[in-house]
Formats: structure tokens, C-alpha cells, sequence
């Protein structure tokens, strides 16, 4: 069967999905990132959906659970390059994805991911939300 | 009666075009008013001589009959020529008359030939008909043409109205102007994304000075921008949030969840530099 490709490096996971995501696909990606976090001891999660140009319901909420799942296997998610046409999209579906990072391009997802972490290093408790100061 | 007319004209159309068209031609300045000459236009000219050889294919196949298929060719020519009257800014009536005007050109052409091909009182009815299914065509076309125009600036307008600007390096600003419906968030989010992508934006201050009510309908587009916003990767703010519009947020029990809210765009720029790890300071005293 047709898998994406999970890439570890260090105590993180890459995914590039560069194929039309269908549901099975989908349903197959969260096993896979949930195996490998927990059999890894991986610590962040890096999503890159720049080549997607359509994502259905299903496909959003898979996404925001491999977010959830990761953060109970204490694993931080990093949703990168969403087009703004899929934004939209998602919003409209009622899908903004709490408590999912988000960052403009892969660069900046790895960037949020390292602070994200060494934020919950220092302070002992990791928040949900993304503010610090207002 | 009618079959006669029919090949009449046809055989005008066919035969007698260059006199017809120069009939026509004078009529229709004569009949859109004065102080324009068709001189001043060439392409008026072109489509008046394309229009008369598509009619003259159009009877040829399908006789009188305006709605057949054989004058899909005439209904775009004459699309395009009640396009030009628009452009000019000639009225309805005035873009009318000149199609009109095609019966006295043709009866004054068949006249003036003289001899037996003369057209009789009997027959005026059948080139009446034509002229005047004609005319109907023109009358449609306008109006579309009319309604386009209004689209167009409709659109415009929405652009317009829209602005995104860039205040820093990676913070946009969206000075929001009028009231929020659902037709012009989608534009506002749309211009706002397209926005963070092509500026690598981390910020967007979203200002709603402009806006004069906020009632939870508006308060929901703003929070699905922001949501938008955010699965790209870019925090909002929401800024000049004057003392009424807060209170009519609280009273109506929305809740903008953690989106940044901050009353002057001052104060938001503010936030928005913080985030970015800039510090703005008094440079020291020039003297």
C-alpha cells in the first residue's frame, strides 16, 4: 500500500505531503507518526502541506489528531506552508485547529518547533496557546 | 406576402450593400443626436458593415426569424455594436433609435431603386418585424453591458476598500473600512493570505476604526480571519477597538478567544515589534 514517507532526524519527524491525500492515506500517516513518536522518544513533529492545494474535512481533522496524539506521547506538532487557498478552505469548514503550531514555510516550523521545546524545558509546564506576552 | 419581403431584402442585402450600409450609416448619426460623427469612430463603421453581411447569411438561412439559430452571428455583432454605444455613453433610447434607423435605410434603398423591385405598404410589415427583433437584441445586449459596467466597479470598489499594507518587515496591517459582510471577508482573507505568503509575514494588525457596528455576525468574519491568518503561520491583532465596540463585544458575549486585542494601532505596533524582538527607543538628542 501507498505510505508518505516519514523522515527522522534527531528527535524529530519530517513529513512532506507532496500526493493528493485520500483517506486511507491519511488514516495510514497517523499510525505511522504515532508509532514512530512513541517507539522514538521523538519530541517534535514537522508537517509540510506546501504542495496540497485541497484538503476535505476528514483530511483537517486527521491532521489536528496527529497533533492531539502527539502531544499526549509529549511530542510537539508543527503544521508548515498551508496555501492560503486551503486556509480558507479549512476555516470555512469550521476547522481552525486549535492547539496545532502553524508557521508560513518549513524554515520557520523548525524554528517554532526548537523554542516551542526549549520553552517546555524551562518552564516545566508547555501551554497550549502560543502567547507569552501581551 | 411575407416569403416576398423576405427575398426582397435578401436580394438588397445581397446586391445593393454598400448602398444600404452608407443609408444606414447616415441614419444612425442622424438618429443618435447630434454632435457625434461616426467619422470619429472607426471601429462603428466596421461593425455596421459586419453586421449587415451576417444578416444578409442570417435571412438567407433562417428568413425573418430573429430567434433562430442562423442569427447567433447578428445577436454578437449587435452585442458588440450596443457595446460601443455604451463606451461612448450613448443613452438607451439613443443606442435604439440607431438600430431602428436600419427600416428607413432599407425602405429609402428599396425605394430609390424605383421600378417593380418599389416597396409596397403590405410588405413594411415584414422588414418592421425584422427591424424591430433587432432592436429588442440591442436593448438586451445593453443592459447586460450596462450591468457589467456596475459589476466591474462593484469588484473594485471591494478591492479598493480592502487594503493590505506592510508596516515592518513582517507585519501587515489591514485597515478595515465599512462593514463586514460575508462576501467581503472572503476579500479581506483572501488579499490578507495572499499577502502573508508574498511578505513572509509573522503579524497582521487588523484595525477595525473604520468599522461602525460590530454585532456577532461581523465579530464572526473577524475571528475566522484570524483563524485563517493563524493556519499560515501569522499571529493577528486586532486593533482600534473603540469604547462602544467593546462594550457591544462583551454585551453580546463573543468571545475572541486569545487573539491580541489592543485599542490604537499605535499599541498594536507595539505588541507587534515586542513579538518580533524589536526595541523602539528615543535616538539621542541631535545637539
Amino acid at each position: 500500500m501507498e505510505r508518505i514517507p516519514v523522515l527522522e532526524m534527531g528527535e524529530f519527524l519530517m513529513v512532506t505531503i507532496q500526493v493528493d491525500m485520500h483517506d486511507r492515506l491519511a488514516s495510514a500517516l497517523l499510525e505511522d507518526l504515532t508509532e514512530a513518536v512513541s517507539a522514538r522518544g521523538i519530541r517534535g513533529v514537522l508537517i509540510d502541506i506546501s504542495a496540497l492545494d485541497v484538503v476535505d474535512s476528514f483530511i483537517g481533522r486527521t491532521l489536528s489528531m496527529i497533533a492531539s496524539t502527539a502531544r499526549v506521547l509529549d511530542a510537539e506538532t508543527v503544521v508548515t506552508g498551508m496555501q492560503p487557498a486551503v486556509a480558507i478552505t479549512l476555516v470555512e469548514l469550521g476547522l481552525s485547529m486549535p492547539g496545532v503550531r502553524t508557521a508560513l514555510n518549513a524554515e520557520r516550523g523548525m524554528t517554532e518547533l526548537r523554542s516551542a521545546l526549549s520553552d517546555g524545558a524551562q518552564g516545566g509546564i508547555r501551554g497550549g496557546g502560543r502567547g507569552h506576552d501581551t | 406576402m411575407s416569403g416576398d419581403v423576405e427575398s426582397l431584402v435578401l436580394e438588397l442585402l445581397n446586391g445593393r450593400r454598400q448602398a444600404l450600409l452608407e443609408a444606414w450609416i447616415s441614419s444612425q448619426e442622424a438618429a443618435a443626436g447630434s454632435g457625434w460623427s461616426t467619422a470619429s469612430d472607426p471601429d462603428f463603421v466596421r461593425q455596421s458593415t459586419e453586421l449587415l453581411d451576417a444578416l444578409a447569411a442570417a435571412v438567407e438561412a433562417d428568413g425573418f426569424t430573429v430567434t433562430a439559430p442562423g442569427y447567433k452571428e447578428v445577436h454578437r455583432l449587435l452585442a458588440e455594436l450596443s457595446g460601443t454605444h455604451v463606451r461612448l455613453g450613448h443613452t438607451p433610447s439613443e443606442t435604439a433609435a440607431a438600430v431602428f434607423s436600419l427600416k428607413d435605410a432599407i425602405v429609402a434603398t428599396l425605394g430609390s431603386d424605383g421600378g417593380p423591385d418599389g416597396v409596397e405598404d403590405g410588405q413594411l410589415g415584414g422588414v418592421d418585424r425584422l427591424v424591430q427583433g433587432l432592436g429588442l437584441i440591442t436593448f438586451d445586449a445593453y443592459v447586460r453591458g450596462r450591468e457589467q459596467v456596475i459589476r466591474n466597479q462593484h469588484e473594485e470598489l471591494l478591492e479598493l476598500s480592502t487594503p493590505v499594507v506592510e508596516l515592518w518587515e513582517g507585519i501587515l496591517a489591514l485597515p478595515l473600512i465599512g462593514t463586514l459582510d460575508s462576501q467581503r471577508t472572503q476579500m479581506v482573507m483572501e488579499n490578507l493570505l495572499s499577502s502573508i505568503v508574498e511578505h513572509e509575514a509573522r503579524i497582521a494588525i487588523l484595525d477595525i476604526t473604520g468599522v461602525p457596528t460590530v454585532d456577532t455576525l461581523v465579530a464572526q468574519h473577524l475571528l475566522k480571519t484570524v483563524a485563517a491568518a493563524r493556519l499560515m503561520g501569522a499571529e493577528c491583532i486586532i486593533s482600534g477597538i473603540r469604547p462602544h465596540i467593546a462594550q457591544t463585544i462583551v454585551s453580546l458575549g463573543v468571545e475572541l478567544g486569545e487573539v491580541i486585542t489592543k485599542p490604537s494601532m499605535a499599541g498594536a505596533l507595539q505588541v507587534a515589534l515586542r513579538r518580533l524582538g524589536y526595541t523602539v527607543r528615543h535616538a539621542e538628542p541631535a545637539s
